[in-house]
């Protein structure tokens, strides 16, 4: 893959680094991130901002290692394909991401919860999300679907998980990645290239069906 | 009856791993269309990449495997409680050797098997018993990504201006690919059924899927509709993977079944452009993969 087309943004992100970015830029993502999909940010929500169900201490106790690892981070909704489950040698075998409107309940609050300054997943997200990109600054980057033994490729490193008991597509994997390529597709001043695409259709579907 | 568990797994390391050729060029074509120096261009040309690299590498092409679909077809000498019981062992086997994702998550409780193996739908098989002594397996993984997006409308819809007529089929499937928008995977592909009641709508829609690319619909009209359905998805510009774009919809497949009076139901299933379908042939001795 070429790369000079390419934003080269590392984890953790500055809010400098946020603002440049304009839905449309394809970056090359770099550093430490964590996968979290529905399960977790149910568990978030439920456990540590709306405070609905009780912690018990070894959960407390991974929000406080997750809270430094989101803060300024980026959340990766993917459920991967992990080999070495028995010994404990982990590898991401395919990894691409899942559809991300799912979380959008919750999204929002999580990011600001954690600070963090990016989501990672498909299909875009919805208002909730796109205002707490505005204001925290974060954006939301689209991987490319089904791309799974690629993006793989560009996870260099399995440093862990938590709440493995969720199951392999549903824990947090905490993973380095290198040059991880991503669209911008929601932005930190208000843009979401989903609006944009899904308004125009809408116009070229009302031609069609019109006929 | 044989034991064809080693030659299952097969089956499911090709369908999840290696992505049939007709599929590969029309991504290819897709890829060729797209602006250069676009997003959606950018995209095809990752997805191209992403389905050799799963091919050399023998790994998913997608991580979500999806819900495993078994279609079934067998002669004389197969027994189908067999068959069942060694397609399940070959699922938690290349569920371990890690061509399939655990997928298989118990609704009430939440706990994923670990192996793939859930009630009797999970992995899905679907059995018909023919004339012969042939054993043809179809095997078909479709993620959530996807599933998620397919609809069933009841027509007429009147929000739609869709009557019962083909003219109303078209109207409520280019309705449903526009609500799609990218999250089922786009560029994608139209599994259709018109007719049946709400259970075999969405099985004959899946079925509809199992004809190949280039397989004429032997029904004038419908395979005249499944061309026009695919050039006019293709001018709402939703774009591969919804950054817009000229592919959206790579193929159309549309079944009629028969209906109640009372029904006319039209049912859209979504194939993501990760359209993992192959089929293995067992004659006497002999075993071929499609």
């Amino acid at each position: 893959m070429s790369s000079d087309k390419f934003k080269r943004i590392s984890v953790p992100i500055s809010d400098e680094a946020i603002r440049s970015l304009k839905i449309g830029d394809s970056v090359l993502l770099s550093g430490v991130i964590v996968t979290g999909r529905d399960a977790v940010h149910k568990w978030f929500m439920d456990c540590f901002i709306a405070k609905t169900v009780p912690v018990s201490a070894e959960d407390a106790q991974v929000y406080e290692e997750l809270k430094q690892l989101l803060r300024d981070g980026v959340i990766y909704h993917c459920g991967p394909v992990v080999s070495g489950l028995q010994d404990k040698n982990y590898r991401f075998v395919a990894a691409g991401p899942t559809t991300s409107i799912r979380e959008e309940a919750y999204q929002g609050a999580v990011m600001e919860h954690f600070h963090m300054k990016g989501v990672i997943g498909k299909g875009g997200m919805g208002a909730k999300t796109l205002a707490a990109c505005a204001k925290i600054p974060a954006v939301y980057f689209h991987a490319i679907g089904g791309a799974a033994s690629l993006i793989a490729e560009s996870v260099k490193q399995v440093r862990g998980v938590y709440k493995l008991e969720f199951g392999v597509p549903e824990a947090l994997w905490v993973i380095r990645v290198e040059d991880f390529p991503v669209v911008v597709t929601m932005d930190s001043h208000g843009n979401s290239l989903h609006d944009e695409v899904q308004k125009n259709s809408l116009k070229k579907l009302e031609a069609v069906l019109g006929e | 009856m044989p034991d064809i568990t080693n030659e299952l797994v097969e089956l499911v390391r090709l369908t999840s791993t290696d992505l049939p050729k007709s599929v590969q060029d029309a991504l290819i074509e897709a890829r060729e269309a797209e602006a250069e120096g676009s997003a959606a261009k950018a995209a095809m040309v990752s997805i191209l990449e992403n389905v050799e690299m799963s091919r050399r590498n023998m790994t998913p092409i997608c991580q979500d495997t999806g819900t495993p679909l078994f279609f079934v077809k067998y002669g004389r000498g197969w027994e189908p409680g067999a068959l069942k019981a060694q397609i399940r062992a070959a699922i938690a086997e290349a569920t371990k050797r890690s061509y399939l994702r655990p997928n298989a998550v118990d609704s009430l409780h939440g706990k994923n098997t670990g192996n793939n193996l859930g009630d009797d739908n999970f992995p899905t098989i679907h059995f018909q018993e023919v004339d012969g002594e042939t054993l043809t397996v179809d095997l078909m993984l479709k993620g959530g990504g996807c599933e998620n997006v397919g609809r069933q409308y009841s027509l007429p819809d009147v929000q739609l201006g869709a009557d019962r007529d083909l003219e109303g089929v078209r109207k409520v499937v280019l309705d449903a690919v526009y609500q799609a928008q990218g999250q089922g995977c786009a560029p994608g592909f139209l599994g259709v059924a018109i007719g049946g009641d709400r259970g075999s709508g969405y099985l004959v829609s899946k079925e509809a899927l199992l004809a190949g690319l280039h397989e004429e619909n032997p029904e004038p009209e419908l395979a005249a509709l499944e061309q026009r359905i695919t050039a006019e998805a293709n001018t709402l510009e939703i774009g591969p993977m919804g950054f817009g774009g000229k592919s959206t919809v790579l193929g159309t497949k549309i079944r009629s079944s028969h209906r109640l009076p009372a029904s006319y139901f039209v049912t859209v299933s979504y194939m993501c452009w990760a359209y993992r379908h192959r089929t293995m042939i067992i004659e006497g001795n002999q075993v071929s993969y499609v």
